[in-house]
Order: C-alpha cells, then sequence, then structure tokens
C-alpha cells in the first residue's frame, strides 16, 4: 500500500490484524455490514442518479462508509449526529427514508427533515462550521443533566478552519461529550494533505485543546466502532471531547462536478478502490463465517430494494409550490416580506 | 418606575427575564466574573450560577455557532458580544446558520436566540470600538433587528427579544449607556418588536433615526424651534419595521431626513429612502434626504466628531429641506 509519511504512525486496526471487537455479537457484526452496505448502495445509486439527470450535484462518499457506519453503531438513538455533506446520508442509519436525502439532492423543500426526529442535524454545507453548534448541543445537554453524546463529522480540510478551532476549544473547555470525528481523505478538492496542515497528524491537534486525540484505519470498521465506543464512554462518563482521526483516502470525485483526474495520484485511487472498505469488512465476516454468499446478496437486494423505492417515492413527490419560498424563514414574519411577490 | 441608565435597564431586563424563564441563560466574553465591560452583566454570574451567566473562550463565532446547539438541546442563549466590529467573527454562524436553521428543518426547530452587543461612535475608544454594523445585520433574512435609544425601551426590546422564537439582534447604543437616566418599569415589560416610537411631534419636516442618532435629532428638532415645526420619529426596530409609521409621518410633514452614523452607502437609510421613494413620492414635497457617516474607515477619535452626523449637520440638511 502506498503510503505518506503520515501514514506510517500507528493506526487502530481491528481487520488487518484479525482481532475480534469484544461485546459485538454476530448480530452486532452482520447490522453494521447492513449499514455499510445500505450506505454503500445509497451512494452508488446515487451517483447513478445523477447522471440521469434525476438528483442535482451530489457529493460522493464512496470508501468513506466505513468510517459512518462504525461510528454510528457505537451511539445511542439519543445521541446527536451532526453531519456534513459527505455523511448526507448518515440519517438511513437512525431510519430517515432515503426520499428525504434524495430530495435534499434534487433542491425539492421535502428534503428539509425535523433533526429532532432523528437527532440528526440537517447537513452542514460551510466547512466545519457545525463544530460549534455540535459543542453547544453536547454542552447544552450536559447543563441539562442528560448523558447525551454529540458527534461532529467532517474533513481534514476542516481542521484549517476557525469554527473547528472555536468549536474544539469551547467543547475541551466545557467539557461537553462531543466527539470530533475527521475523515481524513487526503483531499480538500484538489488539495492536498500536505497543504493543509504542517503538524505531523491531524489529531496532534487534540494536544493544543487539551483532549485525547486518537487515530484509526478509516477503511477499518471494526477499529472506527472501537475507537467511537470509547471515546462515546469517556463523553458520558464526564471525560470531555475526544478526537478521532480516521485515516482514509478519498477513492471517488469530491462530487458529481469534480474531476480528480488532474490532480490526484490515479495509482493510489485505484489501489485504494482494490483495498475499500465494503469488501474488507465481507471479507473479514467470510473468514469468520459470520457471513455468507446467500445473506451477502439479501442485504445487497434489501439495500437495492429501498433505493427503488426511495428514488421512486422522490420522483412521485409533487413539484413545491412557489408559495414555499416565503416558509419557515421565520416563525413570526415580519411585515412586508413578501414586497414585490406577485404570486 | 425605577430611574435607570440605558445599560441598567439592559441589566435589568436580564435579571427579570433570567428570573422569570430557566432555560434563559446568558453568555459571552467577560460577562460573568466581570459583569461585562459595560456591567450589562452585573450581578448575573452569582444571582444565576456560572452555568446561566457563563464566561465563554474569547471566540464569537464559537460564542453564536454553539449557541445554536444549545437551543436545539433547549436553551435560550443570550449572547452578548462586547463590542460593534468584534461581532464580525460571528457573521460567518450568523448569515450561514443563524439566519437559516429554522427555515432549513422545515420550520420545526426554533432559534429562539439573541445576540446583543454596545455599538456606535462618539466614546474616544480605539479602533474598532466605533462601529455601526446595523446594515450586516438587517440585510440577513431569518434575523430581527432591534435598537433601543432608552433606558425604558433598551428593557422592553431585550425582553421581547428574549422571547421571540426567531433569533434577533440587540444593538446597545454605547455612547447613551450612561447619558441620563430615565424612567424604566419595574419587573416584566415587553415591548413588541416593529413598533417605531414619536419621539417628538411635529408638522414641517420628520427627522427618521435610531439609537444614539434619536437624541441628536431631539437636539436638532431643539435649534430649529421658531423655525419649524420637528417630528422625531424613532425606529427602534428595523427588522420588523413599522412601516406605517414612517409613512405616517412623510404623509403629515412631507419632508423627511434621515440619520445614520454607520457608512453611508447601502446604510439602513437608504432602504428607508427607498420605501419612501416608492410608496411616499406623492407626499413629499422635496427630496429624502440622509445625513449619515463616511464610506471610510471610523476614524481616530480626536477627530470622530466630524465623522459623526451633529446636531448642525442634521438642523442644515432640515433647513436644506424646508427650503427647497
Amino acid at each position: 500500500m502506498v503510503q505518506t509519511a503520515r501514514d506510517e504512525h500507528e493506526l487502530r486496526r481491528v481487520i488487518d490484524e484479525e482481532r475480534e471487537v469484544e461485546g459485538l455479537d454476530t448480530d452486532d457484526l452482520l447490522a453494521i455490514y447492513r449499514s455499510l452496505i445500505l450506505l454503500r448502495t445509497y451512494d452508488e445509486r446515487s451517483v447513478v442518479y445523477h447522471r440521469q439527470g434525476r438528483i442535482g450535484t451530489y457529493a460522493i462518499f464512496w470508501n468513506h462508509e466505513a468510517m459512518q457506519a462504525g461510528s454510528v453503531h457505537a451511539l445511542v438513538a439519543e445521541d446527536w449526529i451532526f453531519p456534513s455533506y459527505r455523511e448526507s446520508a448518515i440519517g438511513l442509519l437512525r431510519g430517515m427514508p432515503p426520499s428525504t436525502v434524495l430530495h435534499w439532492w434534487r433542491g425539492h423543500p421535502a428534503g428539509w427533515w425535523n433533526p429532532a426526529e432523528y437527532r440528526v442535524a440537517s447537513i452542514c454545507v460551510p466547512i466545519g462550521t457545525h463544530v460549534p453548534h455540535a459543542a453547544g448541543l453536547a454542552w447544552g445537554e450536559k447543563l441539562k443533566g442528560n448523558s447525551t453524546v454529540a458527534i461532529a463529522y467532517f474533513g481534514d480540510g476542516a481542521t484549517s478552519e476557525g469554527s473547528f478551532h472555536e468549536g474544539a476549544n469551547l467543547a475541551a473547555v466545557m467539557q461537553a461529550p462531543l466527539i470530533l470525528f475527521c475523515n481524513n481523505n487526503h483531499w480538500a478538492i484538489s488539495t492536498p494533505l500536505e497543504a493543509q496542515t504542517h503538524a505531523d497528524t491531524l489529531a496532534d491537534k487534540a494536544v493544543g485543546y487539551g483532549m485525547p486525540g486518537v487515530r484509526v484505519d478509516g477503511g477499518d470498521v471494526l477499529a472506527v466502532y472501537e475507537a467511537t465506543r470509547e471515546a462515546v464512554e469517556r463523553g458520558r462518563a464526564g471525560g470531555g471531547p475526544t478526537f478521532i482521526e480516521a485515516v482514509s483516502y478519498r477513492a471517488a470525485p469530491h462530487a458529481t462536478a469534480d474531476d480528480p483526474r488532474a490532480y490526484i495520484d490515479l495509482d493510489r485511487v485505484e489501489e485504494e478502490k482494490r483495498n475499500e472498505c465494503v469488501g474488507r469488512y465481507e471479507g473479514y465476516l467470510r473468514r469468520l463465517g459470520v457471513l455468507d454468499e446467500a445473506t451477502a446478496e439479501e442485504i445487497r437486494n434489501e439495500a437495492l430494494e429501498t433505493m427503488k423505492q426511495g428514488i421512486a417515492e422522490a420522483e412521485a413527490e409533487p413539484e413545491p409550490d412557489p408559495e414555499l419560498v416565503f416558509d419557515n424563514a421565520y416563525v413570526l414574519p415580519p411585515p412586508g416580506l413578501r414586497e414585490g411577490w406577485d404570486g | 418606575m425605577a430611574e435607570l441608565f440605558l445599560v441598567e435597564a439592559v441589566n435589568d431586563a436580564l435579571n427579570v427575564e433570567l428570573a422569570r424563564d430557566e432555560t434563559v441563560m446568558v453568555m459571552g466574553e467577560d460577562v460573568g466574573r466581570a459583569g461585562g465591560v459595560f456591567r450589562a452583566t452585573a450581578g448575573l454570574r452569582d444571582r444565576f450560577g456560572e452555568n446561566r451567566c457563563v464566561d465563554t473562550p474569547l471566540a464569537e463565532a464559537g460564542i453564536l455557532g454553539s449557541a445554536i446547539g444549545l437551543c436545539m438541546a433547549g436553551w435560550k442563549p443570550v449572547c452578548e458580544m462586547q463590542y460593534d466590529a468584534f461581532s464580525y467573527p460571528c457573521l460567518d454562524q450568523l448569515i450561514t446558520h443563524v439566519g437559516r436553521y429554522h427555515w432549513r428543518t422545515g420550520g420545526k426547530m426554533e432559534f429562539p436566540l439573541v445576540v446583543r452587543m454596545p455599538y456606535g461612535g462618539g466614546v474616544r475608544a480605539p479602533e474598532l470600538h466605533d462601529d455601526s454594523p446595523e446594515a450586516y445585520y438587517v440585510h440577513t433574512p431569518g434575523v430581527k433587528v432591534a435598537i433601543p435609544s432608552t433606558p425604558a425601551d433598551a428593557k422592553g426590546l431585550l425582553a421581547a427579544a428574549i422571547r421571540d422564537p426567531d433569533p434577533v439582534v440587540v444593538l446597545e447604543p454605547k455612547l447613551i449607556y450612561r447619558a441620563e437616566k430615565q424612567e424604566v418599569p419595574e419587573g416584566e415589560h415587553v415591548l413588541p418588536l416593529g413598533q417605531a416610537r414619536l419621539a417628538r411631534e411635529g408638522t414641517d419636516v420628520t427627522l427618521v433615526a435610531y439609537g444614539a442618532m434619536v437624541r441628536v435629532c431631539e437636539r436638532a428638532a431643539d435649534e430649529l424651534e421658531g423655525e419649524a415645526s420637528v417630528e422625531v420619529l424613532d425606529l427602534r426596530s428595523l427588522r420588523p419595521l413599522d412601516e406605517d409609521a414612517l409613512l405616517a409621518s412623510a404623509a403629515k410633514t412631507g419632508r423627511v431626513v434621515i440619520v445614520q452614523e454607520a457608512p453611508r452607502t447601502a446604510g439602513f437609510g437608504a432602504e428607508i429612502a427607498a420605501i419612501l421613494a416608492e410608496k411616499a413620492i406623492l407626499d413629499l414635497h422635496g427630496p429624502i434626504l440622509r445625513v449619515t457617516g463616511f464610506d471610510v474607515p471610523y476614524p481616530y477619535w480626536k477627530i470622530e466628531d466630524r465623522y459623526m452626523p451633529s446636531v448642525e449637520r442634521v438642523a442644515a440638511a432640515a433647513r436644506k429641506l424646508l427650503g427647497f
């Protein structure tokens, strides 16, 4: 495997070490597999839907599924998830219908969900600006005496943002139960990690905030699970926030509007594709004797069916009424909002 | 009724609202131990505890960004930005999230947070302690903006802002924080947003202002006594805007001078002028005039008085309009 200098640091791994994670039984292992397949299917189908003109520009998360599924499985339903656009479909792991997320990518107001219903915050588009939201939520729940934990997902580029710093620092000062989950896929669109930071590792940043910083193989769903579970336990026990750097590599374009051939290392991409996270976990489960082909096919078909139904529902939704332009801008709208509207 | 300075009325409002609603919390830089650099939050930490009057890290985007998460956890944060120009880092959160999050949730979640800050010039302070940033705030959809000019209004508008289900920015004119004690209703006092105040009634010319400029306009009205009957309209709230009061006064006097200390171009005065041009043109006897700051960085304080709209400049504009 081609490695940058940073990757030589020891990463937590489970699959490559053929370890087992304590406390996970066969049902848990299969549930994680189901989540991986659901996310993979969502992502691959979305790229197709985009090419077919059925959804708009779409941020691809192929080979990021292990980071999302592994970490979400370490949470309970009361815990809050703050996704970036790279985790647009993470709500599916909380029972959100795929049609809702597809609506979002179709620019339809039906894609604007109620975060409180799933404890999944709205998709954050401007990089890193949701980190303070997650910090505030975790702090606010702590102030109320609840044991709720929050997790914020962001990429390597986000660690250069002021909002990341302000949110991380505030969470540490307040000892808020926050997990700062960095998916370090080495690329912020075309900007490589070495142009983003001079730090040896992104996890090193945690030292400056006075919080633990851990590094994990982002393609290893069980390593991600295990690291997140420890961070969740620490947070719930009053131990404050944890920074998790999940080391990965972006094997797909940033989004459907991006052509990475201009900047990326194509050999490395091919290698990452051969070692992608779903296949790695599938191999592990087969070696354990937990997954056979019939079950795998059943799970894949189930996910495909879910997506077929999702896009059908999304496309059956009537076009939004233009009057919705004015909906929900305010709880109590000021007069004059519709000034100039000729509808 | 108690006789209070404007900044004391702010403190009174916070005391009343924190006592009334246990989900209200105050947060910001130096608001707890120090009680705020202007003493607006004095005594709150002792009375309500360190978790309801919170000294935050020095991070304006972090303060406002975490306030969004606090709202999601059921709190009603009142965020202090220490000075007008120090609030600019929080514009990132205000524009990208505060004004949009309710909309983004399809109206399902509410973000009843307040941003309050001392604003404006004339206080002999170093650079970036003097700005009038109201245009940035009022230009942000999803956000309401209130600016008191009297102690009683400072209390009533802040209480209304705290109780409003939408995000509200309250700009407090620091120049008149301790200008004059005035009567302020004791206990709960709420002044609904969107109601302008006729600070002075007149028939010949209307001076439209808000914040510290209301007093300048009142003095200009004194100056013009014997020459003209001057009406002074204190907007009190830029959004919602009391357009009816504005148009009624324009219809009555037929002459309008708008006064703002912010830079001239695309200031809120331009919005007022545009509304008058669209809806009151047939009532007007002359052009709509503006007396404003200038399109330059707010000056060194040795010469700041020439930048700030003065009684003389306002009176001169009124005379020019009366002689049109």
